[in-house]
């Protein structure tokens, strides 16, 4: 299990920023106190706009799929600084000291997203859970979000009502290739092999078909895919923690050993103590309160 | 023969050595050809490319079956079969024209959606109907010009023997046509076995949709290459015999048989 709270002492050059994932991994978890301590060392020291390595100098280029969901994103638009990925980057880039009109948004299908080689953004912002494994491939920056996993189904399911986990075993599941969802589907054990699906649009029209009886897909995405996406009348059945991958925690994507990502980690650490990203989650994800847990 | 050996080695090493001599090769070995990443992922993939085997030989039976009718209907002159006839050849139109991407997409997720009584919902047979359409389509075409490479004294030599029209197609045309066009036949079938891959779009878990899942897990590519080796061992056999074929094929034309 990976736990990205962090201590940072070192103004970290491209070696101990490349690192630091991998040492963060095998470190317990520290206090919230040393984040604090350390952050206005290696914000103030490092990170002025001219010192960041940027693919364009002065602005902010950042990546994230097409169509942008809610409540992400609003209106498929990354550049409103509306929903909750969209609010967290303005306010990444606005710490750093970039204006909202020097960030550029590229989109970026999560598949070519981490392929090798140099990439056109200088983070990507597309619901991407950690995981150690990934991080051979690309480097995270820390997590700006934690999230938990739903099961999605039609209001007229005989799986509507459950309660538990166990009684979703004998259903035929659904979720999306690449999400954390997908492993989760393991910690129900499902009899039936699951439907793995290109974008949450297949899934669920498979749903809608009855080609599977529930979604499993994280807790925010969930909401918008019964309020907005479902034309049938379906429900959140509950929620639950994955046990079976790592926990879900999204973070920021970049090249590997990218060295933007100690400014980025010092830049989230300070939204997480000063109460930004809480309250910009808040703002966005606050319907995801009062689901039933699934036990 | 030794300056064909010689030659093939040559370019062989220089093409080794072009690569691996690459500034980004060590990011591309531990991305696409990470021996642990290959094994961790072989199982799972052998066990979903069952799926593609299964998906290929079903919907081949089908596609020979639904193809022969239809190039049979297309050729026939009988009057009555006018109707038939123009079904046939909108049926050709269409689906040779489309994708079969598209062809999967709508039948897997469109014909459930009508409600139809007695319409599967399974979507592994949606998948195989949708192969049957769009590929029934491509090998009714490549039968109908066998038929049609058949010599008209053909014909008239089977009428002249008393037979009808349709014993004469049975027993004189066919046969000959099939023979003509089996290179291309089978070499649909090679292209059939790897199209059995596009049923993940619907769902379906096999050997690309197996690795896909373990590749966008892990951010690796390896376990995509793994199942493209899969495909190839797959597919050698029938590509091999098809050349064979072709090659026979050539020597009796020449007369030299």
């Amino acid at each position: 299990m990976i736990s990205v709270r962090r201590t940072r002492t070192a103004r970290a050059g491209a070696l101990v920023a490349a690192g630091a994932l991998a040492f963060a991994a095998g470190c317990a978890p520290a206090d919230e106190s040393d984040d604090a301590a350390s952050d206005s060392a290696s914000s103030d020291a490092d990170c002025s706009v001219e010192a960041l390595p940027l693919k364009n100098a002065g602005r902010l280029t950042i990546g994230t799929d097409a169509p942008a969901y809610e409540p992400w994103f609003v209106d498929d638009d990354p550049t409103n600084g509306e929903g909750f990925e969209s609010a967290v980057a303005y306010a990444i880039a606005d710490r750093l000291g970039f204006a909202e009109d020097e960030v550029d948004w590229v989109t970026v299908p999560f598949n070519t997203s981490y392929q090798p080689g140099a990439k056109e953004f200088d983070f990507d912002i597309n619901q991407i859970s950690i995981t150690e494994k990934r991080a051979k491939a690309v480097t995270f920056s820390e997590p700006y979000y934690r999230a938990a996993q739903a099961v999605v189904t039609l209001e007229d399911s005989e799986y509507a009502d459950v309660t538990s986990l166990d009684e979703l075993s004998e259903a035929k599941l659904g979720a999306q290739v690449g999400t954390t969802s997908l492993e989760a589907i393991d910690q129900i054990a499902p009899t039936q092999q699951p439907g793995v699906y290109d974008d949450t649009s297949k899934a669920t029209q498979a749903l809608e078909l009855g080609q599977i009886d529930a979604l499993v897909m994280d807790l925010p995405s969930a909401f918008y895919t019964v309020a907005a996406v479902l034309s049938e009348p379906s429900v959140i059945v509950g929620q639950f923690q994955p046990e079976t991958g790592e926990t879900e925690e999204f973070g920021l994507l970049l090249e590997k050993d990218n060295p933007l990502v100690t400014c980025l980690d010092a830049t989230i650490d300070d939204l997480s103590s000063d109460g930004t990203l809480d309250d910009i989650e808040e703002q966005w994800l606050s319907q995801t309160t009062g689901v039933p847990e699934l036990s | 023969m030794t300056v064909a050996a010689v030659s093939t080695v040559t370019l062989l090493v220089v093409l080794w050595f072009v690569i691996t001599s690459a500034p980004g090769w060590e990011r591309v070995r531990e991305t696409y050809f990470d021996w642990d990443d290959a094994k961790a992922s072989f199982p799972g993939i052998a066990r979903a490319f069952v799926v593609n085997i299964k998906a290929f030989l079903i919907a081949e039976v089908l596609i020979l079956a639904l193809a022969l009718l239809v190039a049979v209907v297309r050729v026939v002159p009988a009057p009555w079969m006018a109707p038939f006839k123009l079904i046939a050849t909108v049926y050709t139109d269409v689906f040779r024209g489309t994708p079969t991407l598209l062809v999967i997409l709508l039948v897997g997720f469109g014909v459930p959606a009508l409600d139809l009584q007695g319409a599967p919902s399974d979507v592994f047979w949606l998948g195989i109907i949708a192969l049957t359409l769009s590929y029934g389509a491509y090998v009714a075409e490549v039968i109908r010009a066998g038929i049609l490479s058949v010599h008209p004294s053909q014909w008239a030599s089977g009428r002249s023997l008393g037979m009808s029209y349709g014993t004469t197609l049975r027993y004189v045309v066919l046969p000959q046509a099939l023979r003509r066009v089996t290179p291309p036949l089978l070499n649909d079938f090679v292209s059939l076995q790897k199209d059995t891959a596009l049923l993940s779009v619907i769902g379906i878990v096999e050997a690309l949709r197996q690795a896909q899942i373990d590749s966008s897990r892990d951010f690796v590519f390896t376990p995509i290459v793994v199942a493209a080796c899969f495909f190839i061992v797959a597919t050698i056999p029938l590509a091999r015999f098809t050349d064979w074929l072709s090659l026979r094929a050539a020597r009796r034309q020449s007369g030299a048989l």
